[in-house]
């Protein structure tokens, strides 16, 4: 085989290609990196690699692969001549000479522009651009976003059930510098209190009947990450004590093991309780709470985000009818006019729901009021809108759609009436018993009787 | 008289603006160097900083490394001259500046060719 000159080998890799020298200068370049520096090889031979890349590692980093003898790989960015910031693998080996000599370095600079923006697009929340909004409270969180990202402070985040705890939890972790580290979630009011200090911290085999072998815990899985602990409020008071311990010393002791475990995890919580009243009411440790609430940020619901629920609107119909591929062009105005005078207890979950239900329902064309959900469809009820701290505001804190709720068929009948009938039926259902009754429908005793006496029952 | 500002890794011009940690900020006058260069260490790289830095000196001419398009256009819309892309040792480029002979993407090194054409 004949010599082929080693600017021709070079010069048919697609990706930009240096050879560098023991001092890290260039010995040769291929066109790619030609284009990408806006040198040609002449001119850059014998230039130190960091002013012909100017990428954001440079011969220091490179030093280290050359003296360890060991391959090299850093995503960063570079400034192309064109004066654009382009994101970069660089990659590099060592280049050894017949006497198994370390005589230089190869080094491929991989444009990753298009992985970049093609996992933006996966994952949807590697930028705030995963939360959407333009309603002033929402300007005040993304203002706040850099400020919790840059810090390893833990954050309280609060809001109502739906308005996106966990989403702005992720948002936080994937803008932070522990972006690269695991993200970990667990709802304290969904685990049972039994299991949840094996679940959290972990256990030794033999802790207990059934713990056949070692199990990590989710602090240990999030090790250098961030773990989300989500209705925090329902944390039991022995399990408060033990997170106070790791936020004060960032060590645990396992069930079951006599040595401790050290974790460097970043701590974030999320509730839809007022935590302050639970510490009044002694369903929360005051130093717990104030632990926590280090860095606090709110989500507004829904009804507070005026323009939003359009925006809302729109971004579901077109990630929605995209997943079902289905060609809908979006909502009338009478749909529109429906929706935007809704109250969205559930928030932006209902919303997400409502919009699935719409995209179901309809086959192409335009989303009409005929293929919403027929309970946003009726009148407000002005006793639930007006005095929120009566039954609306309960009922918005009961868990998503009261039993009552459910079984009040849908008619054309008025507010006062669906009323009259859902206290009926709550009645009846509890053989009379009025506080039992006032819980089925979300609402206090006093609502309840003011309301029998109204409606003129009994 | 005109201020020029050079962006610095110890005495080469630094290969990146945004990154930069040190600047040279130099008078000329009559292609002559005019007072004492005054040498400044940044808190940390921001290119939105030094831009604001430049303005803040009435610098005349930005010698740097590569630039963002944002970073140049801005800087010149600020009637601001930017020389990128130059690569050199802070000394053989500020002779070239005082010279009016320096370009953006000139490699100024001894006894060699420069893109801009000119010889050292």
């Amino acid at each position: 085989m004949k010599k082929i000159p080693l600017n021709n080998i070079i010069n048919g890799i697609p990706h930009a290609v240096a050879i560098l020298d023991e001092q890290l200068r260039i010995q040769a370049m291929n066109s790619a990196l030609e284009n990408l520096s806006g040198y040609s090889a002449s001119e850059a031979q014998g230039i130190l690699i960091d002013y012909i890349l100017r990428a954001d590692v440079g011969a220091k980093e490179l030093g280290a692969a050359f003296e360890d003898e060991k391959f090299f790989s850093h995503e960063g960015n570079t400034i192309s001549a064109a004066r654009k910031k382009v994101a970069v693998r660089i990659s590099a080996s060592p280049l050894k000479d017949r006497k198994e000599q370390i005589a230089g370095l190869l080094v491929f600079v991989e444009d990753i522009t298009f992985l970049r923006e093609l996992d933006e697009k996966v994952h949807h929340r590697s930028t705030p651009g995963g939360i959407v909004g333009h309603s002033r409270g929402m300007q005040e969180i993304f203002e706040l976003l850099p400020v919790l990202a840059a810090t390893d402070a833990t954050v309280l985040i609060t809001g109502e059930t739906g308005t996106g705890k966990d989403l702005l939890a992720e948002t936080i972790h994937r803008v932070s510098k522990r972006a690269q580290y695991p993200f970990i979630k667990v709802n304290c009011g969904a685990i049972p209190e039994s299991l949840l200090e094996s679940e959290l911290f972990g256990h030794k085999r033999g802790a207990f009947t059934g713990a056949h072998n070692d199990k990590p815990g989710m602090f240990r899985l999030a090790q250098g990450g961030t773990i989300f602990l989500t209705e925090i409020g329902d944390l039991p008071l022995l399990l408060q004590v033990k997170l106070l311990t790791v936020l004060d010393d960032r060590e645990f002791f396992p069930l079951g093991s006599t040595s401790k475990t050290n974790v460097d995890v970043r701590i974030i919580t999320g509730t839809h309780r007022d935590l302050k009243q639970l510490v009044q009411d002694g369903g929360f440790r005051e130093d717990l709470f104030y632990r926590l609430n280090v860095l606090r940020a709110h989500l507004p619901p829904l009804r507070e985000r005026g323009d939003d629920i359009r925006l809302l609107l729109d971004h579901f119909l077109g990630e929605i009818s995209a997943g079902a591929k289905k060609n809908i062009k979006g909502f009338t105005r009478k749909a529109y006019d429906i929706l935007e005078s809704y109250d969205f207890p559930g928030n932006i979950r209902e919303l997400r729901n409502i919009v699935e239900f719409a995209v179901s329902m309809c086959r192409e064309g335009w989303i009409d009021i005929n293929h919403l959900p027929t309970n946003i469809l009726l009148p407000k009820p002005p006793a639930l809108t007006r005095q929120p701290d009566e039954m609306g505001k309960n009922r918005r804190e009961a868990s998503a759609g009261t039993p009552v709720s459910n079984d009040i068929p849908i008619t054309g009948a008025s507010w006062p009436e669906i009323e009259k009938q859902k206290i009926l039926t709550a009645l009846s259902k509890t053989n009379g018993n009025r506080t039992k009754a006032a819980k089925l429908l979300g609402c206090g005793r006093s609502t309840l009787w003011r309301k029998i006496k109204q409606h003129k029952i009994g | 008289m005109t201020k020029i500002l050079l962006t610095l890794t110890n005495d080469m011009i630094a290969p990146r603006f945004d990154l930069a940690t040190e600047v040279l900020i130099v008078a000329r006058e009559n292609k002559q160097i005019s007072g004492n260069p005054k040498s400044m260490l940044l808190p940390g790289p921001s290119a939105d900083e030094l831009c604001g830095l430049i303005l803040k000196e009435d610098i005349s001419i930005l010698v740097c490394g590569g630039i963002e398009e944002e970073h140049c256009q801005f800087l010149t819309w600020k009637r601001v001259t930017v020389l990128d892309r130059v690569i050199g040792k802070s000394e053989d480029v500020i002779r070239q500046v005082l010279d009016d002979t320096l370009h953006p993407g000139d490699i100024v090194k001894k006894s060699a060719r420069t893109k801009g054409g000119s010889k050292q």
